[in-house]
């Protein structure tokens, strides 16, 4: 019988832990695929984050690490000094990476560190139990906002991408989503870019991927994703924000 | 046999360089030394000072409480350090900047115009050199060519002009050491 | 080799770099930041990494990363910012990375002074951060010792897989001591260090088929697994408590009328106070204890000879030690406390004064 999909080869057989419906697992095959594309299996290493994704360093078939809340981009950094013949990813939620890990992201990116980032947005906590992130909608009820996030009070979701543009540093910064198979094509494509450059030690390289919550938005998977692109993708707009290896600036 | 030092003065008069050097030249010389400095703003043009042991045996304590002697090249290190010279000790003090001096008679007292000399010779920077010449001179804790020896080792390619000056104020200190009642 | 006049913060610098050190991630803090800015001179020089980080959250973390693949890695802090470092120290615990930390401690709480102080006792040797753990904890009273630390430090964290702390002062960081070098470790050696870490560290894999997937983590979701993974932890502490005991023995017989204990540089100066009172005839003994975890509890017991009256403890803070010696003794005889705090440093004189008055109590 002929295999026409499986498994990539970067990715263990631990089954993941995540809910029906969420969007995680493929974010893991896209990164995973990109790397058996670019033959670094051998060579990669990875960084899990906490929030949902903390058990990555389970799921990625290469030596991995688990970081304390927000500071993938340090631990990251520690690791690709310290074996700069390695590739470094590292994984990181809304939360996370814009929140408690605002420092480390801005400064990994500032120092042009080679390293790639996944930074996955779905405007929410999740491992937590859905309370407000730094990218949470105006209006937007999470357990922490019940009554909507009041922009004059916690002010406006952050655009992480739209941030770390206004830095020298970083090669490659953008921003796609998972909510379509027409955009998890073009997402696919910018997770390849991100390690390739990062195979060729370009420098930094940060893809934004614009997700969902079901459980925690409280709407079943495949309508959260009209609701994201209807509410996120006006706010979080996708596009390519940096690309030295294209002359995009 | 030990010697307890404390050098104070204005930052920027190069006191911490004084007991520096001493302590450099006491290791040199095979003895025990130790160099603790007041650190953090003071640092900043404020009053500086250090203390500087040097001993044949083992160190126990770097802080000096007592000194057995005290450069002072300005009025508030007398006022701040000079009540706890240990008696029979020697005070060495600049007394272009000292206008109160000191009022014990049970300490050694070596008053001399340090800045007036050190332009004379030709360097208002060569101060604390004075200051390391009278206090050699007067103690005989350090030889002179082990001093000398230090700084043309550090100095000669660096600045061969100020080694010479250097060298003649810590001359010129041995002397005012020596001339002193 | 020569003798060198260096101070504290550079000399243990240079030493960590001669014992293999080649990674170094820190943030400026007085007062220890000549530290910091030697390894900014010095790392490049030995091919090595240095690299100021944005703050002292992301230095200590930069060290678990490092750790994580093997490497000889080095971080250095004051009191608040060791305060910050804590949360990645108990990471670094829980996922058995060897590091060596550097606190140069001033006086606390909250920003204090920039003097020096032991008010970090309780944070080093009874946790500082989260959860179950023990770092081993070395504490210098010279500037040489201050140095040799450091390569001793690098071989226990290498041995136990564990960081280990150098617990100083700002005086032993800015003080300036003749100190004498080992002979540094060659490219080759320092190269073949991690070696001993290759069936647990993060490194590229080489066995072809038989790839490694090696987690630095210190994440276990079922509490039966992390009930084992800490009393795990808990026996290997137990291995460190029986072989890692370091203590100096100062005046110490059977003639001692009291016995003294204090660390670091707060031992110092009872040293001095001791010798003065040795003139008179008296009789005082000093336990130092140089490594203050594990601390030597039976060592201090055996050291109470048959004609001591009180066990005296003199520390920078306000009786931190004093706990542990408390513990040791276990009511053999009255301990009493005398220490200053704010980052002012007892002299002898003082220390004289109270052991003057205790021999005639």
């Amino acid at each position: 019988m002929e295999i026409i999909a499986t498994r990539p080869e970067a990715l263990t057989d631990v089954p993941f832990t995540y809910c029906p419906g969420c969007l995680h697992g493929v974010a893991h095959r896209l990164i995973a695929e990109a790397i058996d594309e670019q033959g670094l299996i051998n060579k990669m290493t990875g960084v899990a984050p906490v929030g949902c994704s903390v058990f990555a360093y389970k799921f990625f078939n290469m030596d991995m690490a688990q970081a304390a809340h927000g500071r993938a981009p340090a631990v990251a950094t520690g690791m690709k000094r310290a074996r700069p013949e390695m590739h470094v990813f590292t994984y990181q939620g809304d939360g996370d990476l814009a929140a408690i890990g605002t420092a480390e992201i801005v400064h990994a990116a500032n120092r042009g560190e080679q390293i790639s980032v996944f930074f996955v947005n779905n405007a929410i906590y999740g491992m937590t139990g859905g309370q407000m992130a730094p990218t949470t909608l105006p209006e937007m009820k999470t357990t922490t906002s019940p009554y909507g996030r009041k922009t004059d009070d916690v002010g406006f979701p952050i655009r992480v991408c739209e941030l770390l543009s206004t830095l020298v540093a970083p090669y490659y910064i953008e921003r796609v989503s998972l909510l379509s198979p027409g955009e998890i094509i073009k997402a696919k494509k910018a997770v390849s870019k991100a390690i390739q450059y990062n195979k060729e030690g370009r420098g930094f390289t940060f893809v934004e991927l614009v997700s969902t919550c079901p459980t925690n938005w409280g709407i079943d998977p495949i309508k959260s994703r009209d609701w994201a692109k209807e509410n996120m993708l006006p706010f979080f707009k996708p596009g390519c924000f940096r690309d030295k290896g294209e002359g995009v600036e | 046999m030990t010697t307890e030092l404390i050098c104070a003065g204005f930052g920027g008069q190069g006191v911490l360089t004084i007991g520096k050097f001493i302590a450099k030249a006491g290791m040199k010389e095979g003895k025990n030394v130790s160099w603790l400095p007041s650190y953090g703003p003071e640092m900043r043009g404020g009053t500086a000072n250090v203390s500087t042991v040097v001993s044949d045996e083992e160190i126990a304590s770097p802080i000096v409480s007592f000194p057995d002697v005290l450069v002072a090249l300005n009025q508030p290190s007398i006022d701040k350090f000079a009540p706890s010279i240990r008696p029979g000790g020697i005070l060495i003090l600049n007394t272009n900047m000292c206008p109160h001096g000191c009022k014990r008679d049970d300490i050694v007292q070596i008053a001399a115009p340090l800045v007036d000399i050190a332009k004379e010779i030709g360097d208002p920077m060569v101060l604390n050199m004075l200051a390391i010449g009278v206090l050699i001179g007067k103690t005989g804790l350090i030889k002179y060519e082990t001093m000398e020896e230090d700084l043309t080792s550090y100095m000669k390619s660096r600045n061969p002009e100020l080694l010479k000056l250097n060298l003649e104020a810590i001359k010129r200190g041995i002397d005012i050491a020596k001339n002193a009642k | 080799m020569a003798k060198i006049l260096m101070k504290g913060n550079e000399a243990v610098a240079e030493a960590a770099i001669r014992s293999g050190c080649r990674l170094y991630f820190a943030y400026p803090i007085t007062p220890q930041s000549e530290l910091i800015e030697y390894m900014a001179r010095m790392m490049p020089k030995v091919n090595g990494t240095f690299l100021q980080a944005e703050s002292e959250v992301a230095a200590i973390n930069m060290v678990y990363g490092a750790a994580g693949c093997g490497k000889r890695v080095m971080t250095s802090s004051s009191s608040p910012g060791v305060s910050l470092k804590m949360e990645g120290v108990s990471y670094i615990a829980g996922a058995q990375l060897p590091c060596v930390i550097i606190n140069v401690q001033r006086g606390g709480p909250g920003l204090g002074d920039i003097q020096p102080a032991q008010g970090d006792y309780f944070q080093a040797t009874k946790g500082g951060g989260h959860g179950d753990y023990r770092l081993i904890v070395m504490a210098p009273s010279s500037v040489q010792e201050f140095a040799d630390m450091a390569s001793e430090a690098f071989d226990l964290a290498d041995k136990y897989r564990n960081p280990v702390m150098i617990l100083a002062d700002g005086m032993l960081g800015q003080m300036m001591e003749p100190v004498e070098f080992k002979t540094a470790r060659t490219d080759e050696e320092i190269a073949d260090m991690w070696l001993q870490h290759k069936s647990w560290c993060i490194q590229p894999n080489e066995d072809g088929d038989k790839k490694h997937h090696h987690e630095i983590n210190s994440l276990e979701i079922d509490p039966l697994v992390l009930e084992q993974h800490v009393n795990k932890l808990y026996e290997k502490y137990a291995e460190i408590e029986k072989n890692e005991i370091s203590y100096e023995k100062f005046n110490v017989s059977d003639d001692n009328e009291i016995l003294c204990v204090a660390w670091g540089t707060a031992s110092r100066v009872v040293k001095s106070a001791i010798n003065e009172i040795k003139v008179s005839g008296k009789s005082v003994g000093l336990i130092r204890p140089i490594n203050v975890w594990p601390f030597p509890y039976e060592e201090l017991k055996k050291a109470i000879g048959p004609k001591v009256k009180k066990v005296y403890v003199f520390e920078l803070n306000t009786g931190q030690m004093l706990d542990d010696v408390k513990i040791a003794v276990a009511g053999k005889v009255p301990v009493d406390f005398w220490g200053k705090v704010g980052g002012v440093v007892f002299t002898p004189a003082e220390i004289l004064e109270k052991l003057e008055l205790a021999l005639k109590e």
